[in-house]
């Protein structure tokens, strides 16, 4: 059996790797927070009175929760460049095509979970929130948003590790992400198993981490006063770390 | 159970407004004239016109579906009108009068403004969960009237003080009975400091045995002073609190009275039979 334990300890401190995670990261995080926001902003168009941004927001969703997420990247980071001379410029870069692919990706996912989310509130909300003098603005901030929030963050949380772990299709425009640095490093010493499952090891640990932020959350959104009520650390991250529903 | 306290809720505003009103007499501080209202194919009112005065409770009866809680909707401008109109304290609103008479809808954002002299009471009480009882009545306070929280905290305690849940403030409404989820209900429109509060069946969602706790709350406030429409189907509150009785059907008013006008000398028909299904 050829398996170096030495080769894979070296793997996971290799900083070419660690590089990588955090290109990863960050490449996660750009596409969560405009994804969610773009998300949420479709969900309410798919519900709108104007009969045009419920079409678009429809089109939207058909368009890019159909289309494979790797033929979208390539389209971005190769297809609009041949189209728009001036994106072939310095500051459209590998990441930033990608963000913008994963965003548009994850909003099409994320929409339909919100617009759930949005109809699980019971009208009886919106109606005394207004009755109160509420302007429609801090209608939705105060009153609707918290609770789509709540239901939605078990849904929300499940599709957010699907997509970190799509970063990994960014490999494929030459960005600098964990696994193309990964491959670069295999490809000179070939060592696959030990690099690969190294990889392997450093998504089990983001996607860990997410699991651990998705359990805090959830917890400040119980609505109960017994929230403090004796929980230790150990306890919350035993109770994280347990299998997805 | 220990009835909930009110106390001394007559501010110095409201003692001033009472005065006021004392002065200048047959002022009605909410009026509806000749409302109109259709949900697609079916009008579910058809031309209603009442008013209260300052200081007076006005009980509306009625069966399900003569209109009842469509007509609170529209008074607390919940709902556009079709055609009559709304004024409180003789002022029309919910709609912005242009030159040569023409009325045109007011947005949202200002009709806001207008709800909030209004209080409205919901059968479902409809507290915000994700707020604590606290926070539910701090919530128009912070975000409507601008207070800052400090100021808000300190209003909104000495409010659940008055339904008798200063020791429940820190809960949320999922950790509250109905009956208190209720008194919080109340205290969250009264403090805005309305100028009428509209109670839409509030005690029709509640067991049996909490009941009371609601209707006392009620019946305080009534005593105090506050102009109040409520749609219920309590005879006994509506006798011993209301100063107006009103009953509703098919969308029109068909008989108001006083209470022993309408519960023991019922004129129209239609008001007699509904009257001894009650008793």
């Amino acid at each position: 059996m050829d398996f170096r334990v030495d080769i894979f300890i070296e793997a996971l401190t290799n900083p070419a790797l660690h590089q990588g995670v955090k290109e990863t990261i960050l490449l996660t995080i750009a596409a969560m927070i405009f994804g969610l926001a773009l998300g949420l902003v479709v969900a309410l168009m798919r519900d709108h009175s104007s009969r045009f941004l419920r079409g678009t927001a429809w089109i939207y969703v058909w368009f890019f929760r159909g289309v494979p997420t790797l033929v979208l990247l390539l389209i971005v980071w190769t297809g609009l460049p041949q189209v728009f001379p001036s994106l072939s410029e310095r500051w459209f870069s590998q990441f930033f095509a990608a963000s913008i692919a994963l965003s548009l990706n994850e909003a099409a996912y994320a929409s339909e979970i919100f617009r759930g989310g949005l109809l699980a509130v019971d009208e009886g909300q919106r109606v005394a929130a207004r009755a109160l003098g509420l302007a429609p603005r801090k209608v939705f901030s105060k009153v609707v948003l918290p609770q789509v929030l709540r239901v939605t963050i078990p849904p929300l949380s499940n599709d957010l590790i699907t997509m970190l772990k799509l970063t990994s299709l960014a490999a494929f425009i030459s960005l600098r992400e964990l696994l193309a640095n990964t491959r670069t490093v295999v490809a000179g010493n070939f060592r696959s198993m030990e690099y690969y499952l190294a990889a392997a090891v450093f998504y089990l640990v983001m996607v860990s981490i997410l699991m651990i932020v998705q359990a805090w959350i959830e917890r400040r959104f119980r609505w109960t006063s017994q929230r403090s009520q004796s929980q230790t650390t150990r306890d919350r991250l035993v109770k994280s770390l347990a299998p997805i529903r | 159970m220990s009835g909930p306290k009110i106390g001394h809720l007559l501010d110095e505003q409201l003692l001033h407004e009472k005065v006021a009103a004392a002065a200048s007499t047959a002022e009605f501080v909410l009026e509806a004239r000749e409302v109109h209202k259709r949900y697609g194919g079916t009008e579910v009112l058809r031309g209603v016109t009442f008013g209260v005065h300052r200081g007076d409770v006005k009980a509306i009866l009625g069966p399900s579906g003569s209109g009842k809680s469509t007509l609170l909707r529209c008074l607390a401008l919940l709902e556009p009108l079709d055609a009559g109109e709304v004024r409180l304290d003789g002022r029309r609103i919910g709609v912005k009068e242009g030159s040569g008479g023409r009325v045109t809808p007011l947005p949202e954002r200002i009709l806001a403004r207008e709800r909030s002299n209004i209080g409205m009471v919901f059968q479902r009480f409809n507290l915000f969960p994700h707020l604590t009882a606290l926070g539910n009545v701090m919530l128009g306070l912070v975000e409507v009237r601008g207070r800052n929280k400090a100021q808000a905290h300190e209003i909104a305690s000495q409010m659940l003080e008055r339904v008798g849940l200063e020791e429940r403030k820190g809960f949320y409404p999922s950790e509250l009975s109905g009956g208190q989820q209720q008194r919080v209900a109340i205290a969250r429109a009264l403090v805005m400091n309305p100028k009428v509060m509209l109670f839409d069946e509030p005690t029709s969602a509640l067991d049996p045995e909490l009941v009371g706790e609601v209707l006392a709350v009620m019946e305080e406030l009534a005593r105090e002073g506050m102009t109040m429409v409520v749609v219920t189907h309590e005879m006994e509150f509506a006798r011993r609190a209301a100063d107006r009785v009103l009953m509703m059907d098919g969308g029109v008013v068909v008989e108001e009275g006083s209470p022993d006008d309408i519960f023991l000398r019922p004129q129209n028909e239609r008001t007699k039979r509904f009257v001894e299904a009650l008793a």
